[in-house]
């Protein structure tokens, strides 16, 4: 039945969704048609895309919890590289992937603490703040590596039954290990918390107007404590995906620059998890492509410059697109009680 | 005569103002040592070992002493970098990337260039090199002036952009082709292009103290200087009494950069004497630490440079002898960094009065903004 009042709902839906409908059909016709092409390849890039995405997924995650409380976190990399030292430092030494990732998780909290202690309550300036975790955690990583020590094992696949069988997006979605999973439940999960509870509309409040939040009886340094300690735990599930989940090992430095790529991730997304996914499956892309171009020996570009496309990526992406975000008002300034 | 301006005319108030200026430092970089200390303990070494052996390798003898001046000289150049920055309320990390184009570029001047007399010669890829890396530093300048792309997070990328390129300059277009080489490096700079060392005395330190002198200059003493330092106060009151914010903002990150290519090319004429890729790898964030152990204060850059540098050229022979990784260094750099920035604990334990609100640094304005 067309009535008027839902022809309108329906004008309205597609004037709201008209372009991203648009863009999903035309991406869905282009992998569609590349599948038809070369399954093998199609399916390897576009498994490649999403795990790559995992690490500026869940950093760009840990970015806009602390910033949509106003907190600046440039530390994410340090989280990173530390948490996942320690997440295969434990698995080391139990032979535990779960303590592992556990401890990661738990590292990257307590370096979430620290950045808190620094921008909350001392009040540091939160640029430094973030650049005193990330030089920390180069030093420590370097000082207590060992060589020659190996993990027992990673994280495998966890195949989720007959959904696996589906062509194409069984193998690229239902296939994957538990931090890659973990990730996208957490996308949703953030979106959730961030936009339909009482804590998100604090979080968001503390952002934007920390002065009328705390006349509202909202405890702001609770707020931005809590979240920056969250995202922490985020980055730290990051490192712990690297070391245990994709590589099976810990290399000096080897988060190389991810933290940094999911603040801008975070930007892109304009502040919002849906946003900050897309934005990451853009760069997740951009990365597999460079594994593809690299080893499927097609194309002739020096490796350093296929290299350089994530980052490139992620100026023009901060050029093209900031000066349209909006990043939440109080970004970046720490909070003065009255009186 | 009021009690300010007694402290400022006494011989007594200028001691206490010095000893105002420097405490905090000071009192970071013991409490830095001091955890460092613990930390090598607790890993079963001897911290006293440690440090006195690594105070050995860093001044014992002549050696030491150039090895600490040489170490020391592209600190100098990457903290007045980022010091200069600051002024205007910018931060540059990007003093890596600007350093490698500074150093590749000498470095091209030096072995392809031929007939130049020995002076001209090195004169000539210095300044080559200076202006690489501030051309290199135009871009997040530019970026940031007509995009509002963040400099922290360009300068960043920049840096890894700049690994990648100079990486295949230095195994492609510029990689020595000599018999024998397999490895990524530009050939020898010729001997006109080299940058003397007298004993202990490298002649790029010298360079360096000269460059500190020089930025004091600008930033005191010229219409430029006081527009930087406007601008990094209050970029909306500069705007307002006419100045061209955006010209000083893509200038001040030239100029900082142009001071982290003359580093680099520095390095690559005094003590490589060619480009290989990998060297120095974390100078952009030792700038950071260097400019905020120096106050910010080009003078005060050169002590905070030769502090590190001592800890880098000691490394080698603390490691040796006292068996203890040269990487405790960072982690220490680390601890002053945060003791310098989180100066109330600082001031708290020795019992100083608050930081005035003029001498806080603030770059967090978000990510858009200026």
């Amino acid at each position: 039945m067309t009535t008027p009042a839902s022809f309108a709902n329906w004008k309205l839906f597609v004037k709201r969704w008209g372009w991203w409908l648009a863009g999903a059909v035309a991406l869905a016709v282009l992998i569609g048609y590349y599948y038809a092409k070369s399954p093998q390849i199609t399916e390897a890039v576009l498994a490649s895309t999403l795990r790559q995405s995992v690490p500026l997924v869940l950093g760009a995650l840990c970015g806009l919890l602390g910033e949509r409380a106003a907190v600046i976190n440039i530390g994410i990399e340090g989280q990173m590289l530390l948490a996942a030292f320690i997440a295969f430092l434990v698995n080391v030494y139990t032979g535990n992937l779960l303590l592992g990732v556990l401890a990661g998780v738990a590292i990257g909290a307590l370096l979430g603490l620290l950045l808190a202690f620094m921008s909350v309550s001392l009040k540091i300036d939160q640029i430094i703040g973030g650049t005193v975790i990330n030089i920390l955690a180069i030093g420590l990583t370097g000082y207590f590596y060992k060589v020659g020590l190996s993990a027992h094992g990673k994280l495998n696949p966890i195949p989720l039954g007959p959904l696996t069988k589906i062509p194409l997006i069984g193998t690229v979605l239902f296939n994957n290990p538990p931090i890659t999973y973990a990730s996208i439940l957490l996308v949703f999960l953030v979106h959730y918390v961030l936009f339909y509870t009482p804590w998100g509309l604090r979080t968001r409040a503390v952002g934007e107007h920390p002065r009328a939040a705390d006349t509202l009886g909202i405890n702001v340094y609770l707020v931005r404590y809590v979240n920056v300690v969250v995202g922490g735990a985020l980055a730290g599930l990051a490192g712990a995906y690297l070391s245990l989940e994709a590589v099976g090992s810990f290399e000096r430095l080897m988060t190389n620059g991810r933290g940094f790529v999911a603040l801008a991730v975070m930007i892109f997304g304009k502040w919002t998890p849906f946003g900050a996914w897309g934005a990451a499956l853009l760069f997740g892309f951009a990365s597999a492509l460079q594994t593809q171009l690299q080893f499927g020996g097609q194309v002739q570009i020096p490796h350093q410059f296929i290299g350089m496309l994530p980052y490139l990526l992620t100026i023009i992406v901060l050029a093209g697109f900031v000066g349209k975000a909006r990043p939440p008002a109080a970004d970046g300034i720490p909070y003065e009680k009255e009186g | 005569m009021s009690e300010q301006e007694k402290r400022k005319t006494t011989a007594g108030g200028a001691l206490l103002r010095f000893w105002q200026s420097v405490s905090v430092p000071l009192g970071a970089v013991v409490l830095a040592l001091i955890i460092g200390a613990v930390i090598i303990e607790v890993s079963g070494a001897s911290a006293w070992d440690a440090y006195a052996s690594l105070a050995k390798g860093a001044f014992g003898n002549a050696a030491g002493w150039r090895r600490t001046l040489e170490k020391t000289t592209p600190l100098i150049f990457s903290g007045l970098a980022v010091a200069f920055a600051f002024k205007a309320g910018l931060f540059n990390i990007g003093a890596q990337g600007q350093l490698l184009f500074g150093a590749i570029t000498a470095a091209w001047v030096g072995f392809a260039v031929h007939g130049l007399p020995p002076g001209i010669h090195a004169a000539v890829a210095l300044t080559a090199g200076a202006i690489a890396g501030g051309l290199y530093g135009a871009i997040p300048g530019a970026l940031k002036t007509y995009t509002g792309a963040h400099e922290v997070i360009t300068t960043i990328m920049l840096n890894y952009v700049a690994m990648g390129f100079t990486d295949y300059l230095a195994n492609g277009p510029l990689k020595d082709t000599s018999p024998g080489n397999i490895v990524a490096r530009t050939p020898n700079i010729l001997p006109s292009a080299k940058l003397p060392t007298w004993s202990w005395l490298p002649f790029g330190f010298l360079l360096a103290v000269a460059a500190a002198a020089v930025v004091w200059w600008i930033l005191q003493h010229t219409t430029l200087g006081f527009e930087i330092r406007t601008v990094g106060q209050n970029p909306h009151a500069a705007r307002y009494a006419g100045m061209k914010v955006a010209r000083t903002v893509i200038l001040t990150m030239v100029i900082s950069a142009l001071l982290a290519g003359m580093g680099g090319a520095v390095e690559t004429q005094g003590v490589v004497g060619r480009y290989e890729p990998g060297f120095n790898a974390n100078l952009g964030f030792d700038g950071i630490t260097v400019a905020l152990l120096g106050k910010t204060a080009p003078f005060g850059v050169i002590p905070a440079a030769l502090l590190l540098g001592a800890m880098r050229a000691g490394s080698n022979v603390m490691q040796f002898h006292a068996h203890v990784a040269q990487e405790i260094t960072d982690v220490v750099q680390a601890l002053m960094l945060f003791f310098v920035a989180a100066d109330v604990i600082v001031r708290w334990l020795l019992r100083m009065k608050a930081a005035e609100e003029g001498e806080k640094i603030t770059l967090s304005t978000g990510w858009g903004s200026h």
